[in-house]
């Protein structure tokens, strides 16, 4: 009998586990994977590291800072700021036709490119600036405003709004076209008042420490076993049957797979509302080259880059959606180690992630999935390039994912990155005893998980 | 335990949770909140660090007794009273 047990190894699991083992629980984690990591894993392919979700990771803060959900999250989980071995950006790029806005760890550069660029909507950038610092989390109502209206009603410029909007999309957003103003105050703060930043291992560092603290207190991971169902007796969660047969019986469950995911696990709830799934999933191809991007020219840790004045977010109708896209270089961040000149990142490496459609790519016969795959790396890079020094003659190796790959290894519907569009903030279900954390809790991104885990553990598991 | 270790297992609890506060120019009488850099998570810690040290149960109404290193020790005295400090 376990006092609780959580389903998924992935940030939120691994989080809420160390809590409750901290303060003596007995706990199980059960991952269905053969490895942890959940939405933001990683693997190894002909001898190089890859990291899946990590392009940075938000929230940075430096060292001593006492505030923000980074200094936060390791008081509640016990690191040290060391631990985490975060390296600032060097610099991001939101880039539009013929408009460029530069970012970086500090709000002034930011707040002097929108005087550069869109001189005459500074009043209302300061304006938003006040308004974002003034949100109130816990006020679940304002949480569901329309980003879009609020920034209307605030920033004049049209251009302007998408530009800010796009990043905070890129990075953060369930909902398709629109996003919840809450969780675009959230995104605001943690990319251009907080910060970017990465740690040389990339998402095995953070992995490896929690799991490694998960242990130390106690705390039990079991991979490979993937839970086939939640068994509900008298209105209460009695345990989980595992996919091989066992049933392992718990005081208390959190669900880390979704929340649809989750509710299909009960035996208890028909019919699961399927529309309700998240319909935002990427590709993302991934180019190794000979040389470090900035000897190409590429400067820029994160380039977000939209084609048109207006940014679409959507689904697309078709297999990916080039219009806009993320460009990512691990190896533009201001890492300690490393010395003689030589970059601590032998490889360089420029990852472009795209949206694309779960649905398209799932249902592609087997012998045309590797085609597209290979055509669509091709169609992505040459519409990143439009945007960033063309660096295709340089390329040594390149892999590519696709929402179908997310899907397989993470079982989350529609391989939905940040999840269902419907937040479920406070974490209960219709079961006393079950709850749910992680992406459709209402956090995303690598602290946002980690802070959801901690928060559904500290509100519901560790008074129980 | 007296009021006086009582109030150092406080101090090592805090030290605990905030490692870099600097805990040296604690005013007792003064609300932790406005001194160190605490939220609701932080004081759940505080409740919660007792409860495993010391097996001491704290219900969520009196939670607001902890505002501050007075008020605190002068809450948990009677509840501490006949235990042996553990030391660590």
């Amino acid at each position: 009998m376990y006092d609780t047990i959580i389903i998924g190894a992935g940030m939120s699991g691994l989080a809420a586990g160390i809590r409750l083992a901290y303060y003596d629980q007995r706990v199980c984690i059960l991952e269905r994977h053969s490895t942890i990591g959940g939405l933001n894993s990683f693997y190894r392919l002909r001898g190089r590291d890859y990291d899946v979700g990590l392009h940075a990771v938000t929230n940075f803060t430096p060292r001593g800072a006492r505030k923000g959900p980074l200094a936060r999250l390791l008081r509640q989980l016990r690191f040290r700021w060391e631990d985490f071995a975060l390296a600032p950006q060097w610099g991001s790029l939101i880039v539009f036709p013929e408009t460029r806005l530069r970012f970086d760890n500090d709000i002034e550069l930011l707040r002097s490119e929108v005087a550069r660029v869109f001189p005459g909507q500074q009043a209302g950038f300061e304006r938003l600036l006040g308004a974002i610092v003034d949100y109130d989390d816990l006020d679940e109502e304002a949480y569901r405003l329309s980003a879009r209206d609020v920034l209307g009603g605030i920033v004049a410029d049209p251009l302007l709004r998408e530009m800010l909007l796009c990043p905070l999309m890129w990075y953060g957003n369930a909902r398709e076209h629109d996003m919840d103003f809450g969780q675009f105050c959230i995104m605001f703060r943690s990319i251009y008042l907080e910060g970017l930043s990465r740690p040389l291992a990339g998402v095995r560092l953070i992995l490896r420490n929690l799991v490694r603290r998960f242990r130390q207190l106690g705390g039990e991971l079991k991979l490979r076993s993937g839970v086939a169902r939640i068994e509900v007796q008298e209105g209460r969660a009695a345990g989980v049957r595992l996919d091989d047969g066992p049933f392992l019986e718990a005081r208390q469950i959190v669900s880390s797979a979704g929340w649809l995911e989750t509710m299909r696990l009960c035996g208890d709830v028909r019919p699961v509302d399927e529309l309700a799934a998240g319909q935002l999933s990427f590709c993302e191809a991934i180019s190794i080259l000979d040389r470090q991007p900035a000897e190409l020219g590429h400067r820029e840790t994160i380039v977000f880059f939209n084609d048109s004045p207006q940014f679409h977010w959507e689904r697309p109708a078709a297999l990916c959606d080039p219009r806009t896209g993320v460009v990512c270089s691990p190896n533009n961040f201001l890492y300690a180690e490393g010395g003689a000149g030589e970059h601590p990142l032998r490889d360089g490496v420029v990852r472009i992630t795209a949206l694309a459609d779960y649905s398209r790519w799932a249902t592609l016969p087997d012998e045309v999935y590797p085609l597209e795959k290979l055509r669509w790396y091709d169609r992505l890079l040459a519409s990143a390039v439009r945007f960033v020094p063309d660096f295709r003659g340089r390329v040594i190796d390149t892999d590519m994912f696709t929402p179908k790959t997310i899907r397989r290894y993470t079982w989350h519907d529609n391989g939905a990155v940040y999840g269902a569009p419907r937040k479920r903030l406070d974490g209960t279900t219709h079961l006393p005893n079950l709850f749910v954390c992680g992406t459709d809790q209402g956090f995303v991104g690598i602290i946002g998980s980690i802070v959801s885990g901690i928060s559904i553990a500290n509100r519901h598991l560790l008074r129980g | 335990m007296t009021p006086a270790e009582i109030r150092e297992e406080v101090l090592d609890i805090l030290e605990n949770i905030a490692p870099d506060e600097d805990l040296s120019s604690l005013e007792d009488e003064l609300p932790f909140r406005e001194q160190l850099e605490l939220d609701s998570m932080d004081f759940l810690d505080i409740v919660m660090e007792l409860r495993k040290r010391y097996r001491v149960q704290i219900p969520e109404e009196d939670y607001g007794q902890l505002a501050s290193m007075a008020s605190t020790v002068v809450y948990l005295e009677p509840l501490m009273r006949d235990l042996e400090k553990v030391s660590r």
